[in-house]
């Protein structure tokens, strides 16, 4: 019973908090903006992690759902509604953002079909690039100049209970026989497939939740900025979350959590280095990837987010992975 | 009454014909074997029925609809499974998880639910999970639920992959091989255990086997294929003694050397 | 038509660089199966170089070329070395997460240097010649029959050689030739440094073709010729080599034809409808599926 208690205590604990500290100024603004990156860095490692952990594919283009999202929300609480309407209806222009990213996701997902590894990289790589330069010739979001006018909306409370519904909602995905399938996919595409696992309605589920999230994630991202252009989504920023992804560990939910929380730390506490911040930076990632080829967490899940249901089975997961990963 | 009938069924390679004219008609019940020098085009049969390959030309009607064209995964809910030559498990993942993704045609939730762990989740889950269960310990191996899979020996390996195959509630099993690296003191349990899946189960069987002996003693017909074609077909003792067979595929007299 | 010439010209040229910069990719692919994701900024590295011995020992062209290449395949070497080879038993993946770092500490210990964008200074005169309206400068000839004449020499290389030999023989078969005595340890060095000196070159042509050279030039360069590579067929030489021109051409043509601001949309979806039609690349042959 008190595997069940503990996570509870702690979210509850946790929402407090998240109201309490800009409340009370119990930090000062430049640390809640760390920990609000933070929670969008969760999100957006979580979402990458059900496509190149769970399903075994490499993606590279997660920042382009990403700034689907930011644009749609964006453009939502700019031109469509009212500064007053806006901060109340923002989780809705939120959703907004998550349902245009999946759509993309949904057309991500047709190539995956066919092609698997390295192709498919290839697809969802120049699918970034394709988003953003469509972005970059679209006059009325600015352009390459970027699109600016978002109230900041994106506060600790709302950061804090998107990145709590992303993982309850992935979990929740992988605890199903449809996460199952995911998983077996990863395993062995052909033999899921001869065992009744409908591979091709797997992808794109796999592919819309996780470019869902992506796109919440975007429309946050905007919210806490209040200024987006195209560039700040390109494969720079991808390939920031496929770092933060491989550095916790594939096919993990604490993984990505952890992921996300010591990268973003690290660059945060290696602020003072200035310009050679960016120079220590990579060879902590090397050396951590050296010494820890598989991530921090080393494809261990935390028990904590395994569903009750599941936990008896304490071995499931995602011991070693092959095809792609060996 | 007939479970599948293929008529005809033409598969090539590129310009290489792998399977040519293949037809078979299969009774409820039924158990043969496909035998054949290395290939002849056993397993591409299998591939052509389970969906893997698009048959280049023919028809296969199962239980009264067509197969050709549908992909693997709707011709396994409709009763096709099989097991594979060298072994294909979710290996990283555990026993029990296995089995329960062989459930997956017949999961009675939506995606949304699944998401939101509401509806008919639980009840389903728990249904799931009970009857993987049941299967798991009708093999004695429910002990070895939570073991990943690449954990367990080859033999129990073998067997779990039949266990899988049954979890999806197939009529007809196709098992590639299933008597390979295994000593004839193994071979003489799988016979009886494949008997007795049979007849617990209700299935029709169809098995690919080089072990002489196994199949002759466990198939009620053969079908014999040798590069691509069906050089011969009748009960056991039928193919011993059929020429065709002797010069194809057993190549000298010697039809009694079971030992092979 | 003068003018589509004159632009096929600059294709040629923007082409064979990437070409140069893919056989890189195709060659540590074929070998280790790895994307060698630093490979872009290997090339930056090499147009660093050429500005660093153009600018303060004033070489000329020559032994600035060959001072990048042997200092890019230097690279190449020390990075498998000490960041891939420890991690070619662990997960793909980690070894490309690895080489993600290695690309971002190659950029910004670069910039860390001093500040940019730099100028390289023309080191080869600059003469032109002029064919019924065409214009062809010296530059262009020299990158484009440079290029040529290292893909010969790669070509005689992997064709015609035990190394080559060797290499192919990694490529078709990891696990039997270690068996078989092939130092698959000194292969691999060697194929690293051929890659990295191919791209060492070609982010030194990219250098005096476009002088102004800044250090993430090389990611977006990288990134593009990784494409061409895989629309090659990736793992394929001779792919690689007609991907980084077929990347070239529609990237000039496009942007000869529409509006420079559709030249990355333009190219990539072309690249893309490529890949849907021809899902393992022009050269390289789907594995058939064993069941």
């Amino acid at each position: 019973m008190k595997a069940r208690l503990w996570p509870i205590i702690l979210i509850a604990a946790g929402f407090i908090l998240s109201f309490a500290i800009p409340y009370f100024g119990l930090l000062d603004l430049y640390v809640q903006m760390i920990l609000i990156y933070i929670c969008i860095n969760i999100i957006l490692a979580l979402s990458l992690n059900l496509i190149n952990g769970y399903m075994g594919e490499f993606s590279v283009g997660h920042a382009g759902f990403m700034s689907a999202g930011a644009y749609i929300s964006a453009i939502i609480t700019v031109k469509c509604l009212s500064s007053a309407s806006a901060a109340w209806l923002f989780p809705f222009a939120v959703i907004a953002g998550g349902v245009g990213a999946a759509l993309l996701g949904l057309i991500v997902a047709i190539p995956s079909f066919r092609t698997r590894g390295d192709y498919l990289a290839i697809v969802t790589l120049a699918f970034n690039m394709i988003i953003k330069s469509v972005l970059e010739n679209i006059d009325a979001v600015g352009g390459a100049r970027g699109f600016l006018g978002m109230d900041k909306l994106t506060t600790l409370p709302v950061a804090f209970f998107w990145t709590l519904i992303t993982i309850w909602v992935i979990r929740n995905f992988i605890y199903s026989n449809y996460g199952r399938g995911v998983l077996s996919i990863r395993e062995d595409e052909i033999a899921s497939d001869l065992m009744s696992v409908n591979t091709k309605q797997v992808k794109l589920l796999a592919f819309v939740i996780s470019s869902f999230f992506a796109g919440v994630a975007g429309g946050l991202f905007a919210h806490l900025l209040q200024f987006i252009n195209p560039r700040m989504f390109d494969i720079i920023k991808s390939t920031d979350i496929l770092i933060m992804v491989y550095l916790g560990g594939i096919g993990s939910i604490a993984g990505s959590i952890l992921g996300a929380t010591v990268y973003t730390l690290l660059l945060e506490i290696l602020r003072p280095l200035e310009i050679w911040r960016m120079v220590i930076m990579p060879l902590i990632l090397i050396f951590l990837m050296l010494f820890r080829p598989r991530g921090i967490m080393g494809l261990k899940e935390l028990t904590w987010f395994v569903p009750v249901l599941d936990r008896i089975n304490s071995n499931r997961g995602v011991k070693g992975i092959r095809k792609w990963f060996s | 009454m007939v479970l599948l009938k293929a008529e005809n069924i033409t598969h090539y390679f590129g310009g290489l014909c792998a399977v040519s004219e293949f037809n078979l008609e299969l009774r409820e019940h039924e158990l043969i074997g496909i035998i054949g020098p290395n290939g002849a085009g056993k397993t591409t049969v299998f591939n052509i029925m389970t969906g893997v390959y698009k048959a280049t030309s023919g028809s296969i009607m199962f239980n009264g609809q067509e197969t050709v064209g549908k992909s693997p995964n709707s011709i396994t809910a409709l009763g096709i499974a099989r097991t594979f030559q060298n072994i294909r498990l979710f290996s990283d993942l555990s026993v029990l998880d296995n089995i329960r993704i062989a459930h997956y045609s017949g999961t009675k939730y939506t995606p949304i639910e699944a998401l939101l762990h509401a509806g008919r989740y639980r009840a389903e889950e728990k249904r799931i999970r009970a009857h993987s269960m049941e299967l798991l310990s009708f093999f004695s191996m429910e002990e070895f639920a939570d073991e990943l899979a690449k954990n367990l020996p080859y033999g129990m390996q073998r067997r779990l992959e039949i266990v899988r195959a049954l979890a999806t509630r197939p009529k007809l099993l196709l098992l590639d091989e299933p008597a390979a690296g295994m000593n004839p003191k193994e071979i003489d349990r799988l016979m009886e255990f494949i008997h007795w899946v049979r007849n617990e189960f209700k299935l029709t069987i169809i098995v690919i086997e080089h072990q002489m002996r196994f199949v002759m003693s466990i198939c009620e017909r053969l079908v014999v294929l040798d590069f691509g074609t069906t050089i011969a077909e009748g009960n056991p003792a039928e193919i011993q003694n059929n020429a065709k067979v002797l010069e194809a595929y057993l190549g000298t007299p010697a039809v009694n050397d079971y030992g092979k | 038509m003068t003018y589509f010439l004159q632009q096929g010209l600059n294709a040629l040229q923007l082409g064979s660089i990437y070409a140069l910069i893919a056989l890189g990719y195709t060659m540590v692919y074929g070998i280790l199966s790895m994307i060698n994701f630093a490979h872009g900024d290997f090339f930056m590295v090499g147009a660093f170089i050429c500005f660093v011995v153009v600018t303060f020992m004033g070489l000329p062209f020559v032994p600035a070329m060959i001072l990048s290449i042997i200092g890019v395949s230097l690279l190449g070497v020390i990075v498998e070395r000490a960041a891939y080879k420890p991690l070619r038993q662990a997960p793909r993946v980690s070894a490309i997460i690895t080489a993600l770092g290695v690309g971002i500490f190659l950029e910004n210990f670069t910039l860390a240097l001093s500040p940019y964008p730099k100028h390289i200074p023309a080191i080869i005169e600059n003469t032109s010649w002029t064919f019924g309206g065409l214009t062809i400068s010296s530059l262009q000839v020299i990158i484009i029959l440079l290029s040529l004449a290292l893909m010969t020499v790669l070509h005689f290389i992997v064709q015609h050689t035990r190394v080559g030999m060797a290499m192919r023989a990694i490529s078709w078969d990891k696990n039997v030739v270690p068996l078989m005595g092939v130092p698959v340890n000194n292969v691999i060095s060697i194929t690293f440094a051929i890659g990295s000196g191919l791209g060492g070159a070609a982010g030194m042509m990219y250098g005096m073709a476009y002088p102004i050279i800044d250090p993430y030039m090389g990611i977006i360069v990288g990134w593009k010729a990784f494409i061409a590579a895989v629309v090659g067929g990736i793992g394929n030489i001779r792919g690689a080599v007609i991907g980084g021109y077929i990347l070239g051409a529609t990237e000039i043509m496009v942007a000869a034809f529409f509006p420079s601001t559709y030249r990355d949309f333009t190219a990539f979806s072309l690249l893309l409808i490529l890949l849907i039609v021809r899902p393992y690349g022009i050269m390289g042959k789907p594995r058939p599926q064993k069941v």
